[in-house]
């Protein structure tokens, strides 16, 4: 590549979320020196901040806008940057805490009922994608993201190409790993043919059903699954929480594990 | 070549043949328990073999049932046929580097594959390495990664005496006895079994053995279990040329019912032995200077595959289906000579929503007649 480029500045912010996604950078190994050749990373929330109100060319954000003072960062940084792309469940879903969007159906109550003094408790009523505020470019799913999705979308734009969006189900990736699938052999309540691919099909290589960590893949059937599911013995609630779970506010799993809960 | 006599090889001799393999130079390969399933792994000793093991099968669903028995093979076929010991899942296709000079270099990246003995070949799986074969194999574009483990392999088919409730290799015309594309052909019953060569190869290994010769009434047996397997049999399709009814039916309601119910995860392309859609992509280094061009296993049930020019031509459910469906059944009579489908039944144990091939296809079919 032309080393007399100028280096593209990234940056990587933090909202409401374990760090864990941040954790696909840090756990790079040498790629993530490769990574601080290439590029400026000029923002690192977990590494300790660089400068933070900078021009940027490439933003990672990981986690979901729960907060008033979310809200308002996330407008910046969007303004701050040329191409902003969500790493991992919350900030693409809004995440598990987004069961409180579903679960609560006024913030006060459950602040109240876990906190001593709730009156200290700023924050929104929904936790939210960080697309529900702002243009996001491009969406990295996964809980948490991998290294390699994110090295991927990176040198992508690093040749100035759009990033691929693999959005195939589970199965097909558990196919090709060899795996001997989990639902048809123990009945396991498997999420993968309604689930993105991005991980591998981690769970079912070691005999387990997969949860969906990845969130919903294109063109699914979930009402389908969920049937299959009952069939298998599950209970119309145990059917909800299956998609009720880490990305319960991706549309189509919001839908169909409202369904089921609304049948228990 | 014509039939050979066959040959007395008694249970506990079976050892031998794997010996007499080993000392050849194959890397021996046959049906194991694993995960729940039989699959075909590396077997270093007879006793890995699943003995006494028989699988129950049903519409998505597959299960493993042990007894007392002597045999190693009376079962009907797991989830993986010989398609992955010659198709890879994923596998790449070529390297290539950019020097310093700026220029791109390319590397090939063929396998360097090794003599492989599979154990245990049912007659369904070896029509559908014939048609594998004609697909990869013949034509003018012979894909070298599929020849150079393809011809390296050494197949023993032992006749199938246990089918599945998912199975129906009898109507399509395909099975339970396997009649060609073998090396050596057994039949085993309680006592042992009584085997065959098939090729010169074949020949070879077995003239090893130094095995008594079987009567007419032992193979009379042997040849009447493999009958009764067939009867045993309970699916069917409506008949072995379902071309013209399924293309005159491109617009029926059916294939909405399907999709209804279909969860278009592609299971049923993945264990289809038959199969071989695949889709490509290159996997650049970070720093840019190297990639590997890979390709992977893909089906009729993705997105991608109905993606022409950037434009997606099968969005929906039904429309996946109607091609699994009228390509296997259908316009692989105007490809290959004949259907798609070889009987296994794998693509209906497992779909997780026990989708069933013959019911759909009849489904269309009788809806035609009437
Ligand atoms: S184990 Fe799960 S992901 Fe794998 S094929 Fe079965 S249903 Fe799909
Ligand atoms: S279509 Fe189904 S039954 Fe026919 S060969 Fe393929 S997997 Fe086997
Ligand atoms: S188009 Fe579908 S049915 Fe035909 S070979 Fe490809 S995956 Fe199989
Ligand atoms: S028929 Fe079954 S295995 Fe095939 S795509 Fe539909 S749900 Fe999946």
């Amino acid at each position: 590549m032309n080393t007399e480029m100028v280096k593209p500045r990234i940056a990587v912010h933090k909202f409401s979320s374990c760090d864990g996604c941040q954790l696909a950078f840090l756990n790079a190994g040498p790629a993530l020196l490769e990574l601080a050749e290439l590029t400026d990373i000029v923002y690192f929330a977990e590494a300790g901040s660089l400068e933070r109100e900078v021009e940027i060319d490439i933003a990672f954000v990981e986690g979901s806008i729960s907060t008033p003072q979310d809200l308002t960062r996330i407008k910046a940084i969007r303004e701050n940057s040329a191409y902003l792309i969500t790493i991992g469940a919350c900030a693409t879903t809004g995440g598990l805490q987004g069961l409180r969007n579903l679960y609560a159906s006024n913030t006060r109550d459950w602040t109240g009922a876990i906190y001593a003094r709730p009156e200290f408790i700023e924050t929104l009523d929904e936790s939210q994608p960080v697309s529900s505020h702002v243009k996001v470019d491009l969406e990295l799913w996964g809980c948490p993201v991998s290294t390699q999705q994110i090295m991927t979308a990176l040198r992508a734009l690093l040749f100035g190409v759009t990033p691929g969006d693999d959005r195939d189900k589970i199965c097909m990736e558990c196919k090709r790993r060899h795996n001997v699938c989990v639902l048809i052999t123990k009945a396991a309540p498997c999420m993968g043919p309604v689930t993105r691919t991005g991980c591998g099909a981690i769970c079912p290589a070691y005999g387990r059903d997969c949860y969906a960590c990845y969130g919903p893949a294109e063109n699914i059937n979930a009402e389908a699954l969920a049937t299959c599911f009952e069939g298998l013995g599950l209970l119309p609630q145990d059917i909800a929480r299956r998609f009720h779970f880490i990305n319960c506010n991706a549309p189509n799993f919001k839908q169909a594990g409202t369904i089921w809960r609304n049948k228990s | 070549m014509t039939r050979g006599t066959l040959l007395n090889l008694p249970h506990a001799a079976l050892g031998s043949l794997l010996a007499v393999l080993r000392q050849q130079g194959y890397n021996c390969i046959g049906p194991v328990v694993r995960d729940g399933a039989i699959v075909y792994r590396r077997v270093h000793h007879v006793s890995d073999l699943p003995y006494g093991w028989h699988d129950e099968q049903m519409p998505g669903t597959y299960r493993l049932e042990r007894s007392n028995s002597p045999r190693a093979f009376s079962w009907a076929v797991g989830p993986e046929a010989l398609k992955p010991l010659n198709f890879a899942s994923g596998e790449t296709l070529w390297r290539a580097e950019r020097n310093h000079e700026g220029q791109i270099q390319f590397e090939e990246t063929l396998p360097a594959a090794q003599p492989t003995a599979v154990i245990g070949v049912r007659a369904c799986d070896l029509a559908a390495l014939q048609l594998q074969d004609q697909h990869f194999l013949d034509g003018p574009y012979r894909d070298p990664y599929y020849a150079a483990r393809r011809e390296q392999l050494f197949l023993v088919a032992v006749h199938c005496t246990h089918p599945a409730d998912t199975c129906f290799c009898a109507s399509t015309g395909d099975g339970p006895q396997a009649e060609y594309g073998f090396d050596i052909e057994m039949y085993e019953s309680e006592a042992g079994f009584l085997v065959a060569p098939g090729s010169a190869a074949g020949e070879a290994i077995v003239g090893e053995l130094q095995l008594s010769k079987s009567n007419d009434s032992q193979r009379a047996i042997a040849e009447e279990e493999v009958r009764q397997a067939a009867r045993k049999q309970t699916r069917t399709l409506p008949s072995q040329n379902l071309r013209d009814k399924l293309l005159a039916s491109l617009d029926h309601p059916h294939w909405q019912e399907v999709a209804k119910r279909c969860l278009s995860c592609g299971n049923c392309s993945s264990v289809c032995p038959t199969c071989f859609c695949h889709t490509e992509h290159d996997n650049p280094a970070l720093d840019g200077r190297t990639t590997e061009h890979v390709r992977e296993w893909s089906s009729c049930f993705t997105a991608e595959h109905g993606d022409i020019s950037g434009k997606p031509i099968r969005v929906q459910t039904h429309l996946r289906y109607r091609q699994w469906l009228t390509h296997k059944l259908g316009s692989w009579h105007d490809q290959y000579g004949r259907s798609g489908c070889v009987g296994c039944g794998r693509c209906i144990t497992w779909c997780p929503v026990g989708i069933d091939i013959t019911k759909e296809a009849a489904a269309i079919y009788e809806a035609q007649l009437s």
